[in-house]
């Protein structure tokens, strides 16, 4: 690189910071100057909570009231993971995979933590359905037990998928899609629960939900190919 | 100032911040750190207006519908770049 082009660089960087510096003074000043929103969906989801069969406005809005967006969530998920798992090429990468810590400490912290973690997950799950909490986040917690179970070790680098793992990485979405379309079967739109099955519905789509957000998590940890040359990662 | 306008603006210079380096920095981890602060910036632009008159569960649960996508999303492009790298040992889209 010749010195006329870093110095036109760096002006084209200082031109950067200060349109970027612009953009967030003009979105602050429209900040201060926007209405507050005229109808109140705050009131509307608090109005219809009683039927829809949680008691967590959140996780009803999630679950119930805008269902088409988890949905498709699962299914932004489930295309992140198809499209990591279709890019590693097994087994020559797998067998390149990143050796694991051979540390006696986090290999005796895993062991304590990872059985916590499940309960924390299961109790997660069925608090959703009251206060904070649901299957995003109990998922996200297995998926943590699961990234630590490969850093200590204790699992295989690389699990090729098979039945059971195409099960668990599909059956939140599928699940919840049976359950969707259940409902259009009998006569209801798309994705309307039955109100007196509503809470039980609800409880199993998020049940299949922790498990695949939990899989699809840890799958995409796996799938990532291991760096050729270490000491260039940290650059 | 409420509260929730601080949350805003806060959200408003991650925006900022974020935008800045996706397009200054050439090394993809930095653009991809970049496009998280970025997006982190707007969920807590999202959050935070929604709160100026009490707390309102749509925003919420669509933020947190958004901030699993990101994550999927960051996961893909972090195992993009990997493979980039494996490939051709290139940080950076640039010749």
């Amino acid at each position: 690189m010749n010195a006329s082009v870093r110095i036109r660089t760096a002006w084209a960087h200082r031109l950067v910071a200060a349109a970027a510096f612009a953009f967030a003074l003009s979105l602050v000043a429209v900040m201060f100057d926007m209405p507050i929103a005229a109808s109140k969906l705050s009131a509307q989801v608090m109005a219809s909570l009683p039927q829809s069969g949680v008691d967590h406005p959140v996780t009803a809005v999630l679950l119930n009231f805008r269902s088409y967006d988890t949905l498709l969530e699962i299914g932004v998920l489930l295309l992140a993971v198809f499209g990591a798992l279709a890019s590693f090429d097994t087994p020559a990468a797998a067998a390149a995979c990143v050796a694991s810590t051979a540390n006696p400490l986090l290999g005796s912290l895993v062991r304590a933590l990872v059985p916590l973690m499940l309960l924390v997950a299961a109790y997660l799950l069925w608090a959703g359905s009251h206060r904070p909490g649901g299957a995003f986040q109990a998922g996200a917690v297995l998926a943590a037990a699961g990234v630590l179970l490969r850093l200590a070790g204790m699992v295989p680098t690389f699990l090729p998928p098979n039945v059971l793992r195409r099960a668990a990485l599909l059956a939140g979405f599928v699940i919840f899609l049976a359950v969707g379309l259940g409902a259009l079967v009998t006569g209801r739109a798309l994705l309307e629960y039955p109100r007196e099955w509503a809470g039980s519905l609800i409880l199993l789509i998020e049940a299949a939900l922790m498990i695949s957000i939990g899989w699809i998590l840890v799958s995409l940890f796996m799938a990532a190919p291991s760096p050729v040359i270490e000491e260039n990662e940290n650059t | 100032m409420s509260s929730a306008l601080v949350f805003a603006v806060a959200g408003a210079a991650l925006v900022a911040l974020g935008l800045h380096a996706l397009v200054v920095r050439a090394h993809l981890l930095h653009k991809i750190l970049g496009f998280n602060v970025m997006g982190s910036g707007v969920f807590l632009v999202l959050v935070g207006l929604a709160q100026r008159d009490g707390v309102d569960p749509v925003p919420q649960a669509m933020v947190l519908t958004g901030i699993v996508v990101a994550v999927s999303a960051t996961a893909l492009a972090l195992i993009l770049m990997r493979h980039l790298y494996a490939l051709t040992g290139a940080t950076t889209l640039e010749d």
